[in-house]
């Protein structure tokens, strides 16, 4: 498929700087996912969700990404909600997701083409090419996803999320599948997103390499927040602590 | 070209990409629909002839069934790695990747048709030649009309457990009257002397449910793929 270069036309200016996560609790039927959970991450700034598993770490990034509705509570782009800021608010927006939302029998550029086209991205074919470059992967870009390693996917997909350079990224376990050099590439990448003022909230379970680029924490414990710090030391240290203090309602411990 | 059909555009020629390269939806819409017809040829056909007014109602139950398959997968294209979420976030219109996905479906279906009528013509002796632009209004409105309720609901239905099962649970009883349009204003054409007026009211009839599920869908399709 050729999903050429031609374009949709640019989404409406939707500037933010700033995510806000106001007393947000969300529901799954009688199962609490999410329970009063405030906090704020700035232009420029790295912050870790981190927490076991079902802690509601991938809940939040749902929340974030507008794919789900709070059950109570609101998360505010800037001073505005996501009703308030309408469909324009997703072109600003980049989510790597755990799965890896790519169509395995599309090659890499198709991939990325057809996303550059939805997201209505002027000269989608060339930024495409350059994503590639980027990610190591030009030389596989015309073959289909669904023969790439975990690892080469991920790159893919990461490229996918900021080929129409979010203000907000949002990733779900990014270090997955990635070997060291890899690893170091995206922790480069994100530092240069940081740089650039962007708002990056990631969830991992990969705490050294979430040292490296993380300025802040959220620790989620069973939907609350055990913790939110941003002081240095082992992160590891201060996760196992925070996991063995009660969850504290409304954020701070 | 507007950014909804720009949208819509894109979603079908990746639908159609994938499946030019997978080739599981046709391959398995075909057989199953050519299956169908060639089994209900054993019932009907005894010494060469068929049973009056059979053929109509087997051409549309092998498309409706063939359909029904076909729907049911093209929805869990977008469930496997949760490509869906990343369509859903994209700052589209979400009725343009309806639309998309309704056209897919649609060419998928017609080129099913393209196999199953001449086959059907072949095996029952049905006229289907007769009144070609007749037979491909008829074709056309009721593919159109089954696809645009039955995308909906395997949209709706892409998150549910039981989705296989409860697909064609609530797709016939909703799509009867257009099979039923269908099956009709083809058989009042297969008849010794068409009856030309009653297939043009049936036509009617087909366009009348056309409008009326595409806007139904249409209006639906936001909030049914909010969660």
């Amino acid at each position: 498929m050729s999903v050429s270069s031609a374009t949709i036309g640019q989404a409406p200016s939707v500037d933010f700087d700033r995510l806000v996560f106001d007393d947000v609790s969300r529901y799954f039927g009688r199962r609490r996912a999410l329970a009063h959970v405030s906090f704020e991450s700035g232009a420029g700034e790295i912050v870790g969700l981190l927490g076991p598993n079902g802690a509601g770490k991938s809940t939040a990034l749902a929340l974030a990404a507008t794919t789900l509705q709070a059950s109570s509570g609101q998360v505010c782009y800037g001073s505005r909600s996501a009703a308030q800021l309408g469909s324009a608010l997703r072109g600003r927006i980049g989510v790597l997701a755990h799965e890896l939302q790519l169509y395995p029998e599309l090659t890499a550029r198709e991939n990325l083409e057809f996303f550059g086209a939805l997201y209505g991205l002027d000269r989608a074919a060339e930024r495409s090419a350059d994503a590639l470059a980027r990610a190591g992967l030009d030389a596989r870009a015309d073959d289909p996803v669904g023969g790439f390693s975990r690892g080469m996917r991920q790159r893919v997909a990461l490229e996918r999320a900021l080929l129409h350079d979010p203000t907000l990224l949002l990733l779900d376990e990014p270090f997955t599948g990635l070997d060291e050099a890899s690893a170091e590439a995206l922790i480069e990448r994100l530092r240069s997103l940081k740089a650039a003022g962007r708002i990056v909230l990631l969830t991992t379970h990969d705490f050294e390499n979430a040292e490296a680029v993380v300025d802040r924490v959220v620790l989620l414990k069973a939907g609350r927040v055990a913790a939110m710090d941003s002081s240095t030391g082992s992160l590891r240290d201060r996760y196992r602590h925070a996991m063995r203090v009660e969850a504290v309602p409304g954020g701070t411990a | 070209m507007t950014r909804f059909a720009r949208v819509a555009w894109l979603v079908m020629r990746k639908d159609l990409t994938v499946e030019a390269r997978s080739r599981e939806l046709l391959l398995t819409t075909l057989f199953f629909a050519v299956s169908t017809v060639l089994v209900f040829a054993f019932g009907f056909v005894r010494d060469g002839r068929a049973v009056e007014d059979a053929a109509a109602g087997i051409l549309w139950i092998a498309i409706a069934f063939a359909g029904t398959l076909a729907l049911g997968r093209t929805f869990e294209r977008e469930r496997y790695h949760d490509v869906l979420h990343a369509l859903l976030l994209a700052p589209v219109d979400r009725p343009a990747i309806y639309v998309g996905k309704l056209l897919g479906i649609v060419a998928l279906m017609t080129t099913v048709e393209l196999v199953v009528v001449p086959l059907v013509a072949l095996l029952f002796q049905a006229g289907l030649f007769r009144y070609p632009l007749h037979v491909a209004a008829l074709l056309g409105l009721g593919t159109t009309g089954f696809a645009a309720v039955g995308t909906l609901f395997a949209a709706m239905l892409v998150r549910a457990r039981s989705r296989d099962v409860l697909l064609p649970v609530l797709l016939y009883p909703v799509t009867i009257p257009v099979i039923i349009a269908g099956v009709r204003g083809t058989a009042a054409l297969l008849q010794p002397e068409a009856d030309l007026a009653m297939a043009g009211a049936w036509i009617g009839m087909l366009v009348f449910f056309d409008v009326v599920f595409i806007t139904l869908s249409l209006w639906t399709f936001e909030p049914v793929m909010t969660e």
